[in-house]
């Protein structure tokens, strides 16, 4: 397959994320507004205004009902998105977890933002880090055009009838949500035969004959019934076994995207920067990665080995891969927008840290707590960060192994 | 909106296949699981049901069976209007794209009073506000009876339930019941109606006009629980019809917003002399039982009032008046 044809536009993130949606042959976007990813939902409005979109839109009066009309959409057979951040999510808690157990492929994206309080509307992290345990995919873009092309293939993920699990597409507040790039848009015309029409797998149905899994009144099932101690904790398992699934189907289809596209994103769950001989690392999510790559370019001339490890998905967390990019690092600074306060540092560090406990040899590991609230996060912060690495490696010390920065001490 | 005509025969309803069947694990003398059993002989062809949680979608859903003849879905409490708008958005997407089986395809949400007058009042006021179209059954037993009897924003004054016990000092609940029918009637929306399981016939005429509806429509449907009203389970009929017969839940719809009284409940408009007292009610539910003690009787008189005010309400808003 040849790389088809593109044109670059000037676009945010948002409208980037909207660009997708309109591409995909969504039928429903049930969603509420909610800075910093308002933008999303005004121009998918504008869309349906337009008639450029056949898709039905359902401005909610909540994000709690926002993500259950797309759920219930999603289970009638609809392609379905919502969009939302912060406090918006933290309203939806309840039924991330209903959408994932209920397996319907919905796709989310998120723009990012500090919780309250006290109100804050720019970026960390701490909106989607609470929500890693609900069973949602999580895949953190670096830039717009990666928001553009993993919106794409989340459809395609999601959907796949050996994953069926909802995924939120995050991309940072602002930083990403609100500035303008270029982005390479492929042709309508391409993206829908990516996407395809939805699949439904076959499941037993009323009458013992099996039917597709989706509210039809041909072939009537029940969905979110009362599951007690005899079957929930079955149901639970087989949840963990699509996201046991669901890596390698980011991979092939992030592959098969790559085709049609010429981009990619390291191997689709991580992205090594310079790590082959890198001595010291660091590891985060999310555009914070742009800069860094800058600063690794930038020790690099002056003969560090500097590298970078950036998590594309945090769920499914692709362990293996993490393990293996980080072999040889000796110092290793793991980056947190996020904390998990009265517990020992940031959510990317806890499982970094503990998948090293069975690792031969292991570097030496700290954690930076960084840019909370939209605090910035300049080449100079992370280069500080470097030069803290670079003394653990000669002194084989760390004085403190969670530590904050960016802050007024 | 234009009214059905369908007038169901008992042969007719007796001969329809049960779409909501038996097997499912409600009390006996359950209110609710006739409401259920009567609105969904009043379908009129494919349908997707989707319930808020409480005592329905427990009894019948139990996995792995289910009582469900007709798709059916549960997502959580507070949600089952916004569930219906996805449904409805979902069928009318796919209907435009060419990806649906069938012409038509109705939506019916069934919620009980918690789910409706409290934790799910929010998602229903934004549901019948963006006009979907959909049927919203709220079956009333006027607690959370699922959990154990608490109260809701539906249950009585003087009622006692396990979060507003009958004490020493307090007689059970101090609040009023939220005229729940009438804030759906202040939305707007062309189709609103009260029925009783007492009057199967009137019930399943409105269920039916609602399914017909283009838009929202919205029933409120008094349905008596033994566990939690504390009587006989042989009596959930009785009561339901006395609630009628006391005016303290007549029937009534709203066409377009125009009130009309129903013929179950006229009678009492027209014969004033026939309307039962409440203490009559009252006195058959253990709920009620501690207003009979003369500290409390004072609540019997005041519920009484109150009955009496919103059926003169009522009756203006009928464009009728008492004639006493």
């Amino acid at each position: 397959m040849a790389v088809a044809q593109q044109k670059t536009l000037a676009m945010n993130g948002d409208e980037a994320v909207a660009l997708a949606v309109k591409q995909s042959d969504v039928d429903v976007v049930a969603a509420y507004p909610i800075t910093p990813q308002t933008i999303i939902v005004e121009r998918l409005s504008e869309y349906v205004a337009n008639g450029e979109v056949e898709t039905e839109f359902v401005c909610t009066e909540s994000e709690h009902s926002a993500l259950t009309a797309c759920l219930a959409a999603s289970a009638t057979g609809a392609r379905t998105f919502t969009a939302s951040a912060s406090a918006g999510l933290a309203l939806m808690h309840e039924i991330l977890y209903v959408t994932s157990g209920c397996r319907a492929p919905v796709v989310m994206a998120i723009a990012n933002r500090a919780l309250s309080a006290p109100i804050n509307i720019h970026c960390d992290h701490s909106d989607s880090m609470v929500e890693r345990d609900s069973c949602w995919i999580q895949i953190y873009a670096e830039n717009s055009q990666e928001t553009y092309d993993s919106m794409i293939q989340s459809f395609r993920i999601a959907e796949h009838l050996q994953v069926l699990l909802p995924v939120m597409v995050c991309l940072d507040a602002f930083v990403l949500s609100h500035t303008l790039e270029n982005v390479q848009i492929l042709a309508d015309e391409t993206v829908r035969k990516f996407v395809g029409v939805r699949q439904f797998p076959l499941v037993m149905g009323h009458e013992g004959k099996e039917v597709p899994f989706k509210l039809d009144p041909n072939n009537p099932i029940t969905m979110g019934p009362l599951d007690l101690h005899d079957y929930y904790f079955e149901h639970k398992r087989q949840q963990e076994e699509a996201m046991k699934i669901a890596p390698r189907i980011i991979k092939e289809i992030h592959e098969e995207f790559s085709r049609i596209s010429g981009r990619k994103y390291g191997n689709g769950l991580i992205e090594a920067y310079r790590l082959e001989d890198a001595d010291i690392a660091t590891v985060c999510v999310g555009s914070t990665a742009g800069t860094t790559k800058t600063v690794v370019d930038h020790l690099r001339t002056k003969g560090t080995k500097a590298g970078l490890l950036r998590l594309r998905t945090f769920r499914p967390l692709p362990l293996t891969e993490i393990m293996g990019a980080l072999e040889n690092v000796k110092a290793l600074a793991i980056m947190d927008r996020s904390n998990s306060f009265g517990g020992s540092g940031g959510p990317i560090y806890h499982e970094i840290r503990h998948s090293m406990y069975d690792a031969p040899t292991h570097p030496h590991i700290v954690n930076y707590i960084y840019g909370l609230g939209g605090r910035d996060m300049p080449p100079t912060t992370i280069l500080n960060i470097y030069k803290d690495l670079q003394e653990i490696l000669q002194t084989k010390k760390v004085k403190r192994d969670v530590q904050f920065a960016g802050v007024r001490q | 909106m234009t009214t059905t005509s369908w007038k169901p025969t008992a042969k007719e309803i007796v001969e329809k296949a049960e779409l909501f069947t038996s097997g499912h694990r409600a009390c006996a003398g359950c209110g609710p699981a006739i409401a259920l059993r009567q609105v969904m002989k009043a379908t009129r062809g494919p349908t997707i049901v989707t319930n808020a949680t409480g005592c329905m979608e427990v009894v019948s859903t139990i996995y792995p069976y289910t009582a469900w003849k007709v798709p059916w879905i549960h997502t959580a409490f507070e949600n089952v209007a916004a569930n219906a708008s996805g449904i409805e958005a979902a069928l009318k997407a796919m209907k435009r794209k060419g990806r649906l089986a069938h012409e038509n395809i109705d939506v019916i949400a069934f919620a009980g009073d918690g789910g409706t007058f409290d934790i799910g009042i929010q998602a229903l006021s934004g549901a019948v506000e963006r006009g979907h179209d959909f049927l919203y059954v709220l079956y009333d037993n006027e607690a959370y009876m699922n959990t154990g009897i608490q109260r809701s924003g539906s249950t009585p004054h003087g009622a006692s339930t396990t979060t507003s016990p009958a004490g020493r000092v307090i007689p059970g609940k101090l609040q009023y019941k939220k005229p729940i029918a009438d804030i759906m009637v202040a939305h707007e929306i062309p189709y609103v109606a009260t029925a009783s399981i007492a009057y199967w016939q009137d019930l399943l005429v409105k269920a039916r006009r609602g399914l017909e509806t283009e838009g929202p429509a919205f029933m409120h449907i008094f349905t008596p629980c033994p566990r939690g009203w504390r009587y006989d389970t042989s009596k959930t009929i009785e009561i339901a019809r006395l609630g009628v017969e006391t005016c303290i839940f007549p029937l009534w719809e709203t066409i377009d917003g125009e009130y009309n009284l129903s013929p179950q409940s006229k009678i009492f408009a027209l014969k004033p002399e026939r309307k039962k007292k409440i203490s009559g009610y009252l006195k058959m539910q253990r709920r009620f039982k501690h207003l009979f003690r003369p500290k409390f009787k004072h609540v019997i008189d005041e519920i009484q009032h109150r009955v009496d005010e919103r059926w003169n309400r009522l009756l203006k808003r009928c464009n009728m008046t008492q004639s006493d």
